[in-house]
């Protein structure tokens, strides 16, 4: 049983050692980390993490992402919940069709939208918003909402639609007040893979923005070219990505598995 | 049984129109420059299937196509079966189960271009940990700027980092549905931990292996950030893939026709595999 869990434990070191090198980064000063090798940081300084906290650019690199994450979420949710419905309860001309045809939007690679979403947004007058991104970003967390919710909506029985028709609750009300209580788990799976993935995606996000809804990966990615290259910086810009992720994967752990096999276990 | 209802296109409606929006319209542009040339100045003529033509039959679409198909390759046949081991050993029940999940999860919740700013700080020589290790304790030559080699084993490492927990968790879904029934009436028979996982739990992971494969694939055929952040496409050409190929051409040389028609077949070469896992999945599904 010992030798067993060593695998796991293993795979955990593996998964941490560069993160822990991001972090002890992050508190060096840039001397240091220039001077040499050291495990640890000698001398422990919060310096980079005040400077991102000063910095307007920093700061609202932090603001613009969560922004447009948050609008992408509850936008995919949103639509994405009837549509689920009605694949999980009822068979319609060309259901499998639609839903193979949402399905390849997720495998559209980023790197071809880029330039028609440059241009469409731009026509549009939309480009350098929250919204573009966030509606850019539908184009995958859509689909990928719609698959985990039908997932979830399909393990609930279809007696539950028929007894709350026969207790006289309209659609709406049912919807709501019934249905969406005993999937609850399901869209919390999808808003947090929505989240995840407008959170990490940056091709399209840095191609959508300019100045006013500039991605904190953007900002990032300047002051790695322009300003020396300030690795401690760099570093406490990027432990301060993982934060958001790791706060919400804590709401979902105990259906995290489950929802990355899109409700289908 | 789903019932027959027509009306349920009203739900769907939405979801149609945000998406036909969002993938349509550029799509159609894609297409719309793919047979066109322009010398700007918004004048196009018509040029037919020409620049399909000569993207597919260029030296540099074929050596970034291999990369390509490589590159999913070796990290398809690293991390399923890594993913299944890890998913096997870890703990069914207890406190640590959530504590395993939670951290095994978070390398896929970092924004990509922190992972590879992440994995190039990890691997600078004299400076990360990975690079000093490997050069001043080992005494490994050790430099992804300048060897192909590094940047391949580099890159791909980062990536069996980066996703392999996305296999663990799918494999760990389908291991934690297998009733204890199951492993009692094995272990009554005195089955060989072998056969208990080739008849036990080989077949309950059939369906969650099939999507972490269809992900996995997808995901790697399209990848970009990661790799354009940690190395650029160097050294060279030696880790340019698929899409940082298209960005150089799309944005950086703003060759539209061209960008445009090997969107084209880019897209193609990964809906057609896509489909075969897809049709591999809703049949088991349909069963």
């Amino acid at each position: 049983m010992k030798k067993r869990s060593l695998i796991p434990i293993l795979y955990i070191a593996f998964l941490m050692l560069p993160i822990y090198w991001l972090v002890a980064m992050s508190f060096k000063t840039t001397n240091e980390i220039l001077s040499g090798f050291s495990l640890f940081p000698q001398t422990f300084t919060l310096e980079n993490y005040i400077t991102i906290f000063t910095d307007p650019t920093w700061y609202w690199g932090y603001i613009n992402s969560i922004l447009y994450v948050t609008i992408n979420t509850v936008l995919s949710v949103c639509v994405a919940l009837p549509a689920a419905y009605a694949f999980s309860r009822y068979r319609f001309l060309g259901d499998k069709q639609l839903f193979f045809w949402l399905l390849t939007n997720r495998m559209a690679p980023a790197a071809v939208f880029a330039l028609p979403f440059f241009q469409l947004y731009s026509s549009i007058g939309l480009f350098d918003t929250h919204l573009a991104v966030a509606l850019a970003h539908t184009l995958f967390n859509v689909p990928l909402a719609v698959w985990i919710l039908e997932g979830f909506m399909r393990g609930i029985p279809k007696e539950l639609d028929e007894t709350a028709y026969v207790d006289g609750y309209s659609f709406p009300r049912f919807f709501v007040t019934i249905f969406l209580p005993n999937i609850k788990a399901g869209v919390g799976v999808a808003a947090f893979f929505c989240f995840m993935f407008s959170w990490v995606e940056m091709l399209l996000a840095k191609t959508l923005t300019a100045v006013e809804a500039k991605p904190i990966a953007a900002v990032m990615t300047r002051t790695a070219s322009s300003a020396g290259y300030e690795l401690g910086l760099l570093a406490a810009a990027g432990t301060l990505t993982i934060i958001p992720g790791a706060i919400v994967i804590w709401f979902v752990r105990n259906y995290i598995a489950r929802g990355f096999a899109m409700g289908r276990v | 049984m789903r019932t027959e209802n027509q009306k349920a296109w009203f739900f769907v409606l939405p979801v149609l129109a945000l998406v036909a929006f969002n993938a349509l319209v550029p799509m159609m542009t894609v297409v719309n420059y793919s047979v066109q040339e322009t010398f700007g100045n918004n004048q196009f003529f018509w040029e037919g299937l020409g620049w399909f033509e000569q993207i597919l039959r260029s030296d540099r679409f074929q050596a970034a196509l291999g990369r390509q198909f490589l590159f999913t390759f070796l990290i398809l046949i690293i991390e399923v079966p890594l993913g299944i081991i890890v998913a096997l050993s870890m703990p069914r029940k207890g406190f640590w189960v959530p504590v395993c999940l939670v951290l095994m999860a978070l390398p896929m919740l970092i924004p990509w271009n922190v992972v590879g700013s992440m994995w190039n700080i990890f691997t600078l020589p004299k400076i990360g940990l990975l690079g000093y290790f490997l050069n001043d304790v080992l005494g490994i030559n050790y430099d992804m700027t300048q060897q192909p080699i590094s940047a391949w084993i580099t890159v791909i490492v980062m990536d069996v980092w980066h996703w392999t927990s996305l296999v663990v968790l799918l494999c760990y879904a389908g291991l934690v549905s297998i009733p204890d029934a199951y492993y009692q009436a094995a272990k009554i028979d005195g089955a060989s931990p072998w056969s208990v996982f080739r008849y036990i739990q080989l077949p309950k992971m059939k369906t969650v292996l099939t999507i972490a494969v269809l992900l996995r694939f997808m995901d790697s055929f399209n990848i970009y950030t990661e790799p354009f952040v940690l190395t650029g496409g160097g050294p060279g050409n030696s880790t340019t893939l698929l899409s940082i190929d298209l960005v150089k051409i799309a944005l950086g040389q703003f060759d539209l026709g061209p960008a445009a028609a090997m969107s084209l077949i880019y897209f193609a070469i990964t809906l057609l595999v896509s489909w075969v896992f897809y049709t591999l999945m809703t049949k088991d599904d349909a069963e």
